[in-house]
C-alpha cells in the first residue's frame, strides 16, 4: 500500500509540471511583454531595456521556467501588481469563499445525490424512479448561469428573500460569530443551490447506474436467497459495493466544482477564485493567472490522487503492487 | 416487457435479419423519449438554418426608432426588439446557429484527435502507449473552465480559437474510451486472422477496428454535444467565449446581468436560455437513448 502510495506521488510529478510548462508556454504567446504593462509612457528606450534586463526577461523563456519552478518551490508565486501583493496572499484572499461555496454544494449532493439514486434504482421503472430520472436529466441540462439569472429574478429581485449580490452585508456591523454565519449561509444559499444541482443530478445517475449493475450480481442473488431481509441486502450488500465507483468521481468532482464556481461566482458576485481570475483575465494579469492554474492543477491532481488511494482502501479487489 | 421480447424472437427468426445497425436503429425507435427528443432537435436545427433566412430583419438591422426599439413581443416582432431595435427572434435562431454550429465543429475535432491519438494508443502499446496516456492526464488535470478562460485571453477570442481550445481540452475522454475498447479488441481471433493474412498496421486499424468502436464514439459525440453547447454558452455569457456583435445563446443571456432586464424585460434572456436548456436536455436523453440502443445489456 505505501509503496502504491509513493509510485502514485511520483508519476503525478511529470504531468503536475508538464501542466505547468504548457501553462508557462501559452502565456509566453500573450501580447505585450510585463514592461509595456507597468511602464511609465515617458522611458526612454534604453531606459525600458534596463528595465527588461533587470526583470530577467532577455533571458529564454525555458530559463524563465525553470526559475519560475524554483522560485514556486520556495512558495514564491510573482507579484500581482494590481493587488499590490504577492500572488500567493492575493489566492489567500480569495480562495475562501470558493472553497466554501463548493464544499457546501459537494455536501448537497452527496447527501441529496446519492440516496436518492439508491432509491431510483431499487425501485427501478416505477413513478419515483422516472420523476428522479426527469430530474436528473434537468439538473445536467440546464446551464448553471441560466438557472442562477432565474433564481436570482424570482427570489432576489421580484420576491426580495436573498440578497443580490456579494458574501455579506455590508451594512451589517456586528462582531457576533454567529449573526456573521448566518450573513453568510444567507448569502451563499442560491449560490449553492446552482451549483449543487448539476453535481446533484450527476450523483443521482452515477449512483443509480452503479446501484443497477450491483443488484445484478450473483452475490445479490445469493443474499436474497439466504433469506435476509431487502433492506440488508441493499444497504449492506449492495450498496457497500455501489459507492465504490463514486469515490473516484469524488476524485473528478473537484475540477468540476471549481470550474462551476467561475459562472456561479460571477453572476452572485461572490469575491472567490473563479470571480477573481475571470477579472484576471481580462485585465491581463499574468502572473495571477498563472499562479490560480497552478494552485488549481494541483488540487485536481491531489483529488484524482487522493481518491486513487480511497478507490484502493475501499475495493480489496484492487491489487496495489 | 414480455411482450417485446416475444417480437424480439420473432424478428431474430425473420430471414431478411437486420444488420448491425439495423438492429441499433429497431431499438433506438421503440425509446419513446429519445425519438421525441431527436424530433424536437430536428426542429430546432431547421428553424436555425430556415429563420435567418426568410425573415424580413437582418441579423444586424438595427433601428433607433423609439417606436421599434426595446419593444415587447408584438405580431411584428416575436420576441420583441432589443436596445438598438434588432429583431430578437431572428437572433434567437442565427445565434443558434453559432452555438450549434461550435459544438459540431468541437464534437468533431475533439473526435477525430481522440480517436487517433486512442487507437495508436490501444493498438501499439508499450512506449507509444505510455506517452499518449500521460499527455491525456496532463489535458484533463488541467481546471478546464480557467484555462479555457486563459487561453482565450492570450490568442483573443475568435471563433476558431474557441472551437481549438475546446477540441484540445476534451480529446482525452473519448480517447481512452477508444483506447479501452481497442485493447480488448486487439486480443480477439480475428486480429490474429489479419496478422497472419499480412494485413498492414494502418488498415488493421481503420478497416478491423475502429468500424467496431465506431458506436462508442456515436453516443459519446451525442453527448458531447450537450457539453460543448454548456461550455461555449458559459463562455459567451462571461464575455470570453462568440463575442458580440456576432450573437450566441451564451452572450445574448448576458443582457440579463443588467437589473432592469432582468426584472421587467424576459424577451432578452429567458428565449436563449430555454433554447440552450431544451437543446442541451435532448442531446443528453437521445445520447443515453443511443447507448442503450447500443448495447442492450446496458439498459438500465
Amino acid at each position: 500500500m505505501k509503496n502504491y502510495i509513493i509510485r502514485r506521488i511520483l508519476q503525478m510529478i511529470p504531468v503536475f509540471i508538464g501542466i505547468l510548462f504548457i501553462l508557462f508556454f501559452i502565456l509566453e504567446q500573450a501580447p505585450g511583454t510585463p514592461v509595456s504593462n507597468m511602464m511609465d509612457p515617458k522611458m526612454t528606450p534604453e531606459q525600458k531595456a534596463e528595465l527588461a534586463e533587470k526583470l530577467g526577461l532577455n533571458t529564454p523563456w525555458y530559463e524563465r521556467f525553470v526559475n519560475w519552478i524554483g522560485e514556486a518551490m520556495k512558495g514564491n508565486l510573482g507579484y500581482s501588481i494590481k493587488h499590490k501583493k504577492p500572488v500567493l496572499e492575493v489566492i489567500g484572499d480569495y480562495i475562501g469563499p470558493t472553497l466554501l461555496l463548493s464544499l457546501v454544494s459537494l455536501g448537497i449532493s452527496v447527501l441529496i445525490g446519492i440516496p436518492a439514486g439508491v432509491i431510483s434504482a431499487t425501485k427501478q421503472y416505477s413513478l419515483i424512479d422516472n420523476f428522479l430520472t426527469i430530474f436528473s436529466f434537468i439538473g445536467i441540462s440546464i446551464p448553471a448561469f441560466f438557472f442562477g439569472l432565474l433564481l436570482l429574478k424570482n427570489f432576489a429581485v421580484d420576491i426580495q428573500i436573498f440578497p443580490l449580490f456579494g458574501l455579506r452585508d455590508p451594512l451589517l456591523n456586528s462582531d457576533n460569530m454567529f449573526v456573521l454565519a448566518k450573513d453568510i449561509a444567507w448569502h451563499l444559499f442560491l449560490p449553492s443551490i446552482v451549483l449543487g444541482l448539476q453535481s446533484t443530478a450527476s450523483f443521482m445517475r452515477y449512483t443509480r447506474s452503479s446501484m443497477l449493475e450491483v443488484i445484478k450480481q450473483d452475490y445479490i442473488r445469493t443474499a436474497r436467497a439466504k433469506g435476509l431481509k431487502e433492506k440488508t441486502v441493499i444497504y449492506r450488500h449492495a450498496f457497500r459495493n455501489a459507492v465504490i465507483p463514486i469515490i473516484t468521481l469524488l476524485g473528478f468532482w473537484i475540477p468540476l466544482l471549481l470550474s462551476g464556481a467561475v459562472t456561479t461566482e460571477t453572476i452572485f458576485g461572490l469575491p472567490g477564485l473563479g470571480k477573481i481570475s475571470v477579472e484576471a483575465t481580462l485585465t491581463r494579469n499574468y502572473p495571477l493567472i498563472l499562479g490560480i492554474n497552478s494552485i488549481l492543477a494541483m488540487l485536481t491532481l491531489i483529488g484524482a490522487l487522493v481518491a486513487d488511494i480511497l478507490y484502493a482502501i475501499a475495493d480489496p479487489r484492487i491489487r496495489y503492487d | 416487457m414480455a411482450n417485446n421480447e416475444i417480437n424480439d424472437t420473432k424478428r431474430k427468426n425473420n430471414k431478411s435479419a437486420q444488420s448491425y445497425w439495423g438492429e441499433v436503429l429497431y431499438r433506438l425507435r421503440k425509446n419513446r423519449m429519445a425519438m421525441i427528443c431527436l424530433f424536437i432537435l430536428t426542429i430546432i436545427i431547421a428553424l436555425c438554418i430556415i429563420v435567418p433566412w426568410v425573415s424580413p430583419y437582418g441579423i444586424e438591422t438595427t433601428n433607433m426608432d423609439d417606436a421599434v426599439r426595446d419593444q415587447r413581443p408584438s405580431e411584428k416582432h416575436w420576441l420583441g426588439t432589443d436596445k438598438i431595435g434588432r429583431d430578437l427572434f431572428t437572433r434567437l435562431f442565427y445565434a443558434g446557429r453559432i452555438s450549434l454550429g461550435v459544438a459540431i465543429a468541437v464534437v468533431f475535432l475533439e473526435c477525430l484527435i481522440g480517436v487517433i491519438l486512442g487507437s495508436l494508443a490501444g493498438f501499439y502499446g508499450g512506449m507509444v502507449d505510455v506517452i499518449i496516456m500521460r499527455f491525456a492526464e496532463i489535458f484533463l488535470s488541467f481546471p478546464f473552465m480557467i484555462i479555457t478562460i486563459t487561453i482565450s485571453a492570450v490568442f483573443g477570442n475568435s471563433i476558431s480559437t474557441l472551437i481549438f481550445v475546446l477540441a484540445i481540452l476534451s480529446w482525452p475522454s473519448i480517447a481512452r474510451i477508444v483506447r479501452g475498447q481497442i485493447l480488448t479488441l486487439r486480443e480477439m481471433e480475428y486480429m490474429e486472422a489479419c496478422e497472419a493474412l499480412g494485413i498492414s498496421d494502418m488498415r488493421r486499424i481503420f478497416k478491423h477496428l475502429l468500424p467496431n468502436v465506431l458506436a462508442y464514439v456515436i453516443v459519446y459525440a451525442t453527448l458531447g454535444m450537450a457539453s460543448v453547447i454548456l461550455t461555449e454558452t458559459s463562455l459567451s455569457f462571461l464575455g470570453l467565449g462568440v463575442s458580440p456583435p456576432t450573437p450566441s445563446w451564451g452572450n445574448m443571456i448576458q443582457e440579463a446581468r443588467n437589473t432592469l432586464i432582468i426584472q421587467q424585460k424576459w424577451w432578452y434572456w429567458i428565449p436563449p436560455g430555454i433554447c440552450i436548456f431544451i437543446s442541451v436536455m435532448c442531446f443528453n436523453i437521445l445520447g443515453d437513448g443511443l447507448r442503450d440502443a447500443i448495447d442492450p445489456k446496458m439498459k438500465r
